[in-house]
């Protein structure tokens, strides 16, 4: 053994590593939130609603810098259009006046008791030969027919259903009181449909006969040069030739009942009614989650004033104090009425988020990590905001999503019985109440918001179940 | 329960006194007020029209007259129909939006229990899936789209019988009822069906029932007494509000059917302008709907004897 003393040094030691070998973490950790996001991607219909929710944000911002069509402008000579292709017309020659055809009156037929012109007329006297003088178009319809023995005049009828069921002979278009006048000019608002013409025979008294015939007409739409270059159709009237086609402004969806643009209303009025349903919930959200925290931490006498205030504010008739809000803040003109709906919704929606936050922030109140953090002397602030509010996150998120569908419905309702929002801003539910009244003949003005209502409220819907069974604990399994 | 019942009776009144004391403070900031029309331009009319009504006190004091007539029942004259009591009214076209609303919350009451307790014995089979589907779209279509679209399927069905078998619209007998209640109802039958299922789901393997079923008694019996009676509770406790919902969607269905009831009243006068008559339904809806809930929350009680114990 040497004895060569040992000089030990502060470099001869080295630190060993703390190694703890009782629990390892070989997979990386997963967070509430990640936990939350691979439970929904495993929901498929979940997932389809999330895309269905994006496409509709994307028609909705996107939409109208794609399809750049005033919600409000009208094409009066497309009213009620149907969905379908772009309508076309063919340039013709500008108007010309007709003159009309005559013919020699006919006297009523031999042994007719009356002396007089027509008074000998037979009560069913009817018309016959009625045509078309040239091809109707939706400048001019040029009608003629045979004179009727012992008429004194005619009478026009225009329908745009067939007159033949029922024998409804529709719009009286023109008396003629001049029997020799035979012919007939319709210029008045054609729009490129059929229609049903009827002639009546008029008696000497100015009766109408029992008798009509009636011709079917379809017009074609055309426009002149000069016309179609003042409705802004094409530039310039000068580069089009008599026969060429043009293509009118292209409505995809059709019109409504007052030639206005469906997609483009669509588009705008989902603005409308997507702004209320997001920014209400989240407004009165904001609301309930200061309110219930308030009460639930504050607690004691306190909590008991604000939580019995809450529950009076519940109490109240949510549609009728709707209504009596929208009425009490007004609307003045050329005001949308968006700003008063959202007041009222965030003035009467926010105790629900209120009673469920402090119902949450008392649960959490006396959760262990609170006590912990309260010793190592964390401020009431630092609490709310570090612990109580993002552990309450996922009860909230769901509370909102099944909001949005609820208020969405609700603004739909108001716009319905005409308190929602001003026209002519265009909402869902506007266009649905204006679309109902055309319903029978212009189904389409009322299914496309109807649709769209019912799409976006069950795509929230079904994303709220989604959302729940991902985030909520509790509610895990339940249906 | 003695205690409870009077606990929330007052706890009611109080409901009902906010509830009046919000609307008139809602109606008394309306800008413009039903007397500021075009035709009176007149001072000393619209000075006499204002004592009439009590506009020219001040809002204090308007607020007391209000309060005490209210007490005692009295909810004024209405505004634009000058000769017509809102009593008068409310008495007269109550009645038939109550018709309307009882039948729709049999009606959804009723459906919902069924659906729900079928969806839940076929669980992830064809009913289910089909059920479930209907209820789904009951949940999310406007009940104004319904009701639009149900007249319109009412229209083709007596055009294709070529008479009459159900009326498009109007009041009286009870075929003009059927349509509206059944309307008006589907959206609350389909929130039942969802909550009929979920909590039979809850019943159906519990304990109680295997016993049940153990000791022999037949499935009709075990479906009947023990399930149902015990799945049922959830929906009954959800039937107060759903009468709100009911009572109030009643707006959509008189004005589209054409029904005289009191929501289109009160749609009308809200168009108008007519104070007292928004008023008057207002105090009224509330009060009716508050108690409501208070009663159905008792019957809660006396069905189940758990919550007695409160």
């Amino acid at each position: 053994m040497s004895t060569a003393a040992f000089e030990f040094g502060p470099g001869d030691f080295e630190r060993v590593a703390i190694e703890r070998r009782t629990q390892t973490l070989s997979r990386p950790s997963v967070s509430y939130w990640q936990d939350a996001w691979r439970r929904l991607k495993d929901n498929r219909r979940a997932l389809i609603s999330l895309w269905i929710v994006i496409a509709l944000a994307f028609f909705t911002l996107a939409g109208p810098l794609l399809w750049r069509v005033d919600p409000a402008a009208q094409d009066l000579d497309q009213v009620s259009q149907a969905p379908g292709l772009p309508q076309v017309a063919v340039i013709v020659e500008p108007y010309v006046p007709w003159a009309g055809l005559r013919a020699t009156p006919l006297a009523a037929p031999a042994g007719g008791p009356g002396a007089a012109a027509g008074a000998g007329m037979p009560t069913d006297a009817a018309p016959t030969g009625l045509r078309l003088v040239e091809p109707a178009t939706t400048q001019a319809v040029r009608l003629a027919w045979d004179p009727v023995p012992g008429a004194t005049g005619y009478q026009l009828y225009r329908n745009i259903y067939d007159t033949e069921p029922d024998g409804a002979l529709g719009l009286p278009v023109a008396e003629i009181l001049d029997p020799a006048q035979v012919s007939f000019e319709d210029r008045l608002d054609l729009e490129a449909v059929p229609y049903w013409y009827s002639v009546v025979a008029l008696d000497a008294n100015g009766a109408e006969a029992d008798g009509y015939v009636t011709l079917r007409v379809e017009t074609s739409r055309v426009i002149s040069a000069a016309e179609a270059e003042t409705l802004g159709w094409i530039d310039d009237a000068a580069a089009v030739a008599i026969g060429d086609e043009i293509v009118l402004p292209y409505h995809p969806l059709g019109t409504d009942y007052l030639g206005r643009d469906m997609l483009s209303r669509l588009m705008y009025g989902a603005r409308v009614s997507l702004f209320i349903g997001v920014v209400a919930p989240l407004l009165f959200v904001v609301v309930g989650i200061v309110y219930g925290s308030a009460a639930g931490f504050i607690g004691g006498r306190v909590d008991q004033l604000l939580m019995r205030f809450a529950d009076f504010v519940v109490a109240l008739p949510f549609l009728l104090f709707m209504i009596l809000f929208k009425i009490a803040f007004g609307i003045g003109p050329g005001e949308s009425g968006i700003f008063p709906m959202l007041v009222a919704l965030v003035l009467l929606a926010w105790p629900a988020t209120a009673r469920l936050v402090r119902g949450q922030v008392l649960q959490i109140r006396e959760e262990g990590y609170i006590g912990a953090s309260q010793l190592l002397g964390a401020k009431t602030t630092y609490l709310v905001l570090r612990h109580m509010i993002p552990n309450t996150m996922g009860v909230i998120l769901v509370t909102l999503t099944f909001a949005v569908p609820s208020v969405i419905f609700t603004e739909a309702f108001l716009s319905f019985i005409g308190m929602g929002v001003a026209p002519p801003t265009p909402s869902w539910g506007s266009m649905s109440n204006e679309g109902l009244r055309t319903m029978l003949t212009h189904p389409h003005e009322l299914i496309f918001p109807a649709i769209f209502i019912s799409v976006t409220v069950l795509a929230f819907n079904l994303l709220g179940d989604g959302l729940r069974d991902a985030l909520d604990v509790r509610m895990r399994g339940q249906e | 329960m003695f205690r409870y019942t009077v606990k929330r009776l007052i706890q009611g009144v109080i409901t009902v006194w906010f509830i009046a004391t919000a609307t008139f403070i809602a109606m008394h900031s309306v800008p413009g007020d039903p007397l500021s029309g075009e035709r009176l331009t007149n001072e000393e009319i619209r000075a006499n029209l204002e004592a009439r009504y009590g506009l020219d006190r001040p809002l204090f004091e308007q607020y007391l007259i209000y309060m005490g007539n209210m007490t005692r029942g009295d909810f004024g004259i209405s505004f634009t129909q000058q000769n017509r009591r809102v009593n008068d009214i409310i008495r007269e076209h109550f009645p038939v939006s109550a018709t309307l609303g009882i039948l729709a919350v049999v009606f959804a009451a009723l459906g919902g229990i069924l659906w729900g307790a079928l969806t839940a014995l076929f669980r992830n089979r064809l009913p289910d899936v089909v059920i479930m589907f209907l209820v789904i779209l009951g949940i999310s279509v406007p009940s104004f789209v319904v009701a639009g679209l149900s007249q319109l399927g009412l229209t083709s069905l007596n055009a294709l019988f070529g008479v009459s078998i159900l009326p498009v619209a109007g009041w009286g007998t009870l075929l003009h009822m059927i349509v509206p209640s059944l309307v008006l109802g589907l959206g609350t039958m389909a929130f039942l069906t969802r909550l009929m299922r979920s909590s039979m789901l809850e019943i159906i393997n519990a304990d109680f029932v295997r016993t049940a079923r153990s000791k022999g008694l037949p499935p009709t019996r075990i479906f009947l007494k023990h399930q149902l009676r015990n799945a049922i509770l959830p929906v009954i406790t959800v039937l107060g509000p759903a009468i709100a919902a009911i009572t109030t969607g009643g707006f959509v269905v008189e004005l589209v059917f054409a029904i005289p009831g009191l929501g289109r009243y009160f749609v009308q006068a809200v168009q108008q302008l007519d104070y007292t008559v928004i008023m008057g339904t207002t105090v009224f809806y509330g009060a009716f709907l508050v108690f409501m809930v208070i009663l159905v929350d008792l019957v809660y009680g006396f069905i189940d004897p758990r919550v007695r114990l409160e």
